[in-house]
Parts: structure tokens; C-alpha cells; sequence
């Protein structure tokens, strides 16, 4: 419990990215311009998503193996908070393409992509709302989650890299990778990417605590009762 | 296990019914596209085309899967269950769901070709295509329907849970039916089979490990 180094490096790498994002010299580049900055808030929401629903992932994996309820309920406080990570994702990417691309939703094969993964983890919650009986739940869902997480990585890594795109990165537009991303990018962009994905573990490992918590009175008042 | 897929052939040959509902619901669909279209023929162009095929597709096929285990009662799960291994059972299901989406597929063609009309100009990929996609489904539906059956309101949970997870397949075919449409070289279309071939494998093993943790409960 003493080991909070980690919350404050979260915190102070997220303050370090939200004013170097803003502030540092960034490279002039056709199209995106100034926009480039989006780069600091709205990939590394991606990136928080793509680990927040691995370690979801894992922890299914671990309750299929050995089924205690604290390994469900860390799978699901991870799934909730990738899927929060990435409707933020969306949206960011939605103000950014309002200003370059015209209008917030463009039909973009990344944008359809990342459209289907949210649904994906909705039907998740879905499920979990529809079976009554706790230990069935738990098990189902382990077993979507581990389903949906597989069919989900050529969706989001193979096929829009198939297809031409207008997103940043692909189709010859200047964006993300090793040619036009400069070292003084990287400089803010890794850390921020390290900063989010710390603030989800966060934000999980506390709601995972309410949940224990809220679990254990539910267990004591049970007791009372009989 | 041959058993098992005997089973399943037998039982829907003696339930007539259901197959022919799911004919009857196939021509019915094509049907009405070809009623509604009626009044202005050019509408239908090749992509209109494809879009519809492969959503007429879809809907059946889900259709057809769910029952897979939606429909089996409850004493004759428990009777398997002591008869055999859950390996075994998906398997005989995967394949019986496979050939059954496959035949519903061509069928479907057949209907399209029928009443509206054929913009395939290669159809030797076209149907490789069908059989991948009728793979894919099956392989995808069948665990899904297994979940499904599970919990309570399963008809709507099983769309729920199966769109956002066959888009990829359903997405991918769309686009070599776009090349088989435009009579492309051949190869144009080869690394989406192979994708699609990729993502059938992944499907099927990942339905093949997960199905006993379903089936123990």
C-alpha cells in the first residue's frame, strides 16, 4: 500500500504533457499544421485503450484458469476504464478532424475501426447486464472478453492498414512515424503515453477497490441478516 | 463424434419445419429487394448489390446459428455433457454450421442471380469468398450462440454480441466482391483471402479453447 511512487509520476508527467503539448515548437508539416499537437492528447488515449483492454484481457484469461471473484472483478474495472479511454479517444479525434478534415465523422476505415472496437466492449457490458447468476457472469464474460479481444486485433491493426486512409500516418499524409515525427515530439508524445496509461491503472485500481469494498459489506450485512 | 454430426443431421432433416422456414426466409428477403427495386431496375448497381447480398447474408446466418444452442433443451445438454467431451461438441457443430451457412450462401446466390441479376465476373474467387465468410460465421456465431444461450433475452443478445465481431469478416468480403465485381487481376484480391483465411483460424481455435469453460457451467 505504501508504493504510490508510480501515482506521482503519473501525475507529474501528465502535467509535464498537458504544458509542453501546448507549449513546445512543433514541426511545420502539410496539412496537419498546428494540429499536430492533437498527437500528445489523442493517440496516447489509444494506446491507454489498446493496454487498459489487455490487462482487461489477462485478467479473464487468469478467471478462467482459477475462478475468484477478484480476478472478474479486475478484468471488467479494466474494460471500464479502456472503454472510457476510448470514447475520450473518439472524441478528440472527432474536434481534431472537425478542424482538418471538414467534419467530425468522415467514414475514415480507422475511424470505423475504432467505432466497432467501442461496440465491441458495450456488447461486453451488455452481457454482464443480462445474466443474473454471479458466478455464470463472470464466467461468460471471461470468455467474450477473451473472444472479442482477439477478433478485435485485425480490426484495429491489420485491415486499416490495408486500406487507404486519410488518417495521419497512412495514404502519404505526413503523421506518425519515424520520417516526420522529430526527436522533439517524441520528447513530450512517450511520456505522455506512459502518463495515461498509469492514470487508468489509477482510476481501475480505485474503482476495483469500491468494488472489493462494496463486495465485503454486501458480505457482512448478509451475515447480520441470519 | 460422428455420432454427434450424425445427430445433428438427422435432427434437422426430421425438423423439416425450420428448414424451410429458413428457405422460405431467404426467398422472402430477396423477394422484397427484388419488389421494392421493381419500379427502377438501374438502381441496383454492383455495389448496391453487394451491400445487399452480403447483409441478407448475414442476417440468415445468424438466424440459422443461434438456434444452435438456443433451441436445445436443458436435460439434453446434461445428457451430452455425460456422453461426451465438449471438444467434440463444438466440433460437430462448428461443421454441421458450416456446411448449413454454406449451403444457405448458395442458395442465397442462386436467389440473387434469380430475381435482380449477376455482376460477378470471377466467380471461381467469388465463391472461395463465400465458403471463407461461411467458415468465418459459423465459426464466430456457434461460440457466440453458446454464450447467448446462457443468459436471459438471448435472441437480442446474440445480435448484439455477433455484429461488432463479424464486421471484420463481413468487411473484408465486401471488398473482394468489390474486385470480383470489377473483373481485377486475380492477385488484387489475394491478401484479403489470406487475411481472411488468418482471422477464420484465429476464430475457429479461439471458439475450440474457449467452448469447455462455456459448457461447464
Amino acid at each position: 500500500m505504501r508504493k504510490n511512487w508510480w501515482k506521482i509520476v503519473c501525475i507529474v508527467l501528465l502535467i509535464y504533457t498537458s504544458i509542453g503539448g501546448l507549449l513546445f515548437a512543433v514541426p511545420r508539416l502539410n496539412i496537419v499544421n498546428e494540429t499536430i499537437r492533437a498527437l500528445y492528447f489523442h493517440v496516447p488515449m489509444w494506446f491507454g485503450m489498446v493496454m487498459m483492454f489487455l490487462i482487461s484481457t489477462i485478467y479473464a484469461v487468469l478467471y478462467l484458469k482459477n475462478p475468484l471473484a477478484k480476478h472478474d472483478t479486475y478484468s471488467y474495472s479494466f474494460a471500464h476504464v479502456g472503454l472510457v479511454l476510448g470514447l475520450l479517444g473518439i472524441v478528440t479525434g472527432m474536434i481534431w478532424a472537425n478542424y482538418t478534415w471538414g467534419s467530425p465523422w468522415h467514414g475514415d476505415p480507422k475511424q470505423t475501426g475504432a467505432a466497432i472496437a467501442l461496440l465491441v466492449y458495450f456488447a461486453y457490458f451488455v452481457l454482464r447486464g443480462s445474466v443474473s447468476n454471479d458466478e455464470q457472469k463472470a464466467r461468460l464474460s471471461a470468455v467474450y472478453n477473451i473472444f472479442a479481444f482477439t477478433a478485435m486485433i485485425p480490426l484495429i491493426f491489420i485491415i486499416p492498414r490495408m486500406t487507404s486512409s486519410m488518417h495521419p500516418g497512412s495514404g502519404g499524409n505526413p503523421g506518425f512515424n519515424m520520417y516526420d515525427l522529430d526527436s522533439k515530439m517524441r520528447m513530450v508524445f512517450y511520456p505522455a503515453v506512459i502518463g495515461w496509461i498509469l492514470m487508468g491503472t489509477w482510476i481501475a485500481t480505485l474503482r476495483i477497490r469500491i468494488q472489493l469494498v462494496k463486495e465485503k459489506i454486501e458480505d457482512i450485512e448478509d451475515g447480520q441478516a441470519h | 463424434m460422428l455420432k454427434l454430426i450424425q445427430k445433428e443431421f438427422v435432427l434437422e432433416l426430421r425438423r423439416k419445419s425450420v428448414i424451410s422456414g429458413l428457405a422460405l426466409y431467404l426467398f422472402s428477403t430477396v423477394f422484397i429487394y427484388y419488389l421494392t427495386f421493381n419500379l427502377r431496375q438501374n438502381l441496383i448497381n454492383p455495389l448496391v448489390w453487394s451491400a445487399l447480398f452480403w447483409v441478407t447474408i448475414l442476417f440468415s446466418s445468424v438466424n440459422t446459428i443461434a438456434k444452435s444452442f438456443i433451441g436445445e433443451k436443458r436435460g439434453q445438454e446434461i445428457y451430452f455433457y455425460s456422453l461426451t467431451s465438449p471438444e467434440s461438441i463444438i466440433f460437430s457443430k462448428l461443421l454441421y454450421n458450416f456446411l448449413l451457412s454454406t449451403v444457405l450462401s448458395f442458395a442465397g446466390f442462386g436467389l440473387f442471380i434469380l430475381f435482380i441479376n449477376n455482376p460477378i465476373a470471377d466467380n471461381f474467387i467469388f465463391a472461395l469468398t463465400i465458403l471463407l465468410t461461411s467458415w468465418g460465421f459459423s465459426s464466430s456465431l456457434t461460440l457466440l450462440s453458446s454464450i447467448a444461450a446462457k443468459a436471459n433475452n438471448s435472441n437480442i443478445l446474440m445480435t448484439v454480441l455477433s455484429f461488432p465481431i463479424v464486421i471484420s469478416i463481413l468487411l473484408l468480403a465486401i471488398k473482394i466482391t468489390k474486385n470480383c465485381i470489377d473483373e481485377l487481376d486475380r492477385s488484387t484480391s489475394y491478401d484479403e483471402l489470406l487475411t481472411l483465411l488468418a482471422i477464420n483460424c484465429l476464430v475457429t481455435a479461439m471458439s475450440y479453447l474457449l467452448f469447455p469453460y462455456i459448457w461447464r457451467s
